[in-house]
């Protein structure tokens, strides 16, 4: 049995085997092999708690919500409610009506930068960084495209982390945004957000964090951030697909317009002149994905339980993370590996690439072992750009993964270092 | 020979592997045997895009039959676009519009030619079909 002591006694230790077995996914063989799944950053796996929430939902509690008089959707309108009341408390947002439900983290964004077409003219500037998922690059492209405004992207240095005076330096009256994720899913970096919201402040720029890498590895507090908006997505935080979150300051999200039509989100519609709904429906238009943010309460609630926490999470994942570090040494596998991404700093996230080996290939053998690793640029084609590499092999953990599992991982690796050595 | 002996013969060829790692280790020899393609013809016009290893191809066609040169950056790609060169060069255009490429699954390659797998493969059997096409409304 995993029983983690910690040298931080703030933190429960957790119990690894009963986690485990709430994870019905984890219990299965790939290729012949028990899986070994570190492909968490990608996506996470769900507890069964989430699972029996969204089949109990489609079981015996589903109907249209906000709408209806008749007892069912009244009891999901109160059921969805109380899930925004949950994110609420868990981001620790101001008010329920900053939380606004999207289909995910990509959602999010895009419905700021579609709100700040109005906002932004030629001469303006939005400012994210060289650490981009191709998510926090292409909306912003597409609205400087828009309103001739010029995009403006801070450079990193070689661990991987934004250098702070070139961002200095670029941030300045002209820039009306600054969206940055919190922690890069490629390297893993965990961005000093607060001394960049702080200084893009002091500008006057709004900010814009993306969080979907974050919030599965630690507790995020939007007010403490003070950030204008913070995006994420359900399915990486243990919850389900196409569900997500986008938080706004209330005064911003006043200010934006509408991103789509529709029905929920209206006052009153008339052919000569339709007035919008408020927050947080104002940015809900159609039937929302009810059982998915249901899901994403069960997910937070599964994490949030006294013998779990975030911040037990975070220093198991730290203690898989160093240990892989320190086995990859004591293999002897260190010196043919190449590693991207070593800022201090980091989340769970191991980016790297044996030394002449495609990461396709590795990934292909890794596989065949039934370990689940990603290979490419993994959506940030600027990051393997700036190494001038076509790829990386990245292994994620997160707290359902062992240290034995660490070990089939470094196992893996020799192999494919003999296959193709 | 005609397509479906090539494929005949690259089968039995794998018949006499047990286990998958076996059989890798013969792709991984069959790529780094492949002569693949001197650096400057590796170029834009003769890569086919796939997300995660790359492919080219370059056709040439004369005395009725299409031949074709590959590589990729992978090896185990490079062994696979190895052998659909081996099957599909030096044939007929109508005879690669025919042919149904049934080795890859019966090696227990299938994997490596589905549509997610974003390795170049699928995209470059494709390009290959037309090419054959292109070639057979010209004869």
């Amino acid at each position: 049995m995993f029983l983690v002591q910690y040298s931080n006694m703030n933190t429960t230790p957790l119990n690894i085997d009963k986690i485990r077995k709430d994870f019905p996914v984890l219990h299965q063989e790939v290729n012949g092999y028990p899986l070994v799944y570190m492909d968490n950053a990608a996506s996470a796996q769900k507890p069964q708690l989430v699972i029996d929430t969204i089949s109990h939902y489609y079981s015996y509690e589903h109907s249209n919500i906000h709408r209806g008089v008749h007892h069912l959707s009244a009891e999901a309108t109160v059921k969805y409610e109380a899930a925004r009341k949950t994110i609420q408390e868990h981001i620790n947002a101001s008010f329920d009506h900053e939380v606004i439900f999207t289909k995910g983290t990509t959602d999010g964004i895009n419905l700021i930068a579609n709100g700040f077409r109005g906002i932004l003219s030629s001469g303006d500037e939005v400012i994210i960084s060289g650490l981009e998922h191709h998510s926090n690059i292409v909306p912003w492209q597409m609205l400087c495209e828009y309103t001739g405004a010029t995009l403006r992207v801070i450079p990193i240095n070689d661990i991987g982390e934004i250098i702070l005076e070139e961002y200095e330096s670029l941030v300045s009256e002209r820039t009306k945004l600054v969206a940055l994720n919190h922690v890069s899913n490629t390297l893993g970096t965990i961005n000093p957000v607060k001394e960049l919201i702080e200084l893009a402040h002091k500008k006057g720029a709004p900010v814009l964090l993306d969080g979907a890498q974050a919030l599965p590895h630690m507790k995020v507090d939007v007010q403490d951030l003070d950030c204008e908006f913070y995006a994420f997505s359900g399915h990486k935080l243990y919850g389900p697909t196409g569900i997500g979150v986008l938080y706004g300051k209330e005064e911003w999200l006043n200010k934006l317009p509408p991103y789509q039509g529709g029905g929920d989100m209206i006052k009153s519609v008339s052919f000569e002149k339709t007035t919008y709904n408020e927050l947080p429906f104002k940015f809900e238009a159609g039937t929302p994905h009810i059982a998915g943010a249901l899901g994403l309460k069960a997910a937070l609630d599964y994490c949030n339980q006294p013998e779990i926490g975030f911040e037990s999470i975070g220093q198991y994942e730290g203690e898989l993370l160093d240990y892989a570090m320190k086995q990859f040494e004591s293999e002897g596998l260190s010196g043919d590996m190449e590693f991207y991404g070593t800022s201090k700093n980091k989340a769970s996230v191991i980016s790297f690439l044996l030394k002449g080996v495609h990461p396709y290939d590795t990934g292909t053998i890794l596989d065949k072992l039934g370990i689940a690793v990603r290979t490419g640029h993994h959506c940030t084609e600027p990051i393997m750009d700036r190494y001038e590499i076509p790829g990386t092999v990245r292994a994620s953990f997160s707290f359902y993964n062992t240290f034995e599992e660490v070990d089939r991982l470094i196992e893996g690796l020799k192999r494919v270092k003999k296959m193709f050595g | 020979m005609t397509i479906n002996e090539r494929q005949d013969e690259l089968v039995e060829e794998f018949s006499m592997f047990d286990d998958w790692m076996e059989k890798y280790e013969y792709i991984i020899d069959l790529g780094k045997e492949v002569e693949g393609l001197e650096e400057p013809k590796k170029t834009e016009e003769f890569l086919v895009k796939g997300c995660q290893s790359r492919v080219w191809m370059i056709p040439a066609f004369s005395q009725g039959k299409l031949h074709f040169e590959a590589d990729s950056d992978a090896i185990i790609t490079k062994g696979i676009v190895g052998m659909v060169v081996r099957v599909l060069s030096d044939n007929t255009p109508a005879e690669i519009l025919d042919a149904d490429l049934y080795f890859v699954d019966k090696i227990g390659l299938r994997e490596h030619l589905s549509p997610t797998r974003s390795n170049g493969l699928v995209s470059m059997i494709k390009k290959i079909k037309t090419y054959a096409l292109i070639y057979s409304a010209k004869e």
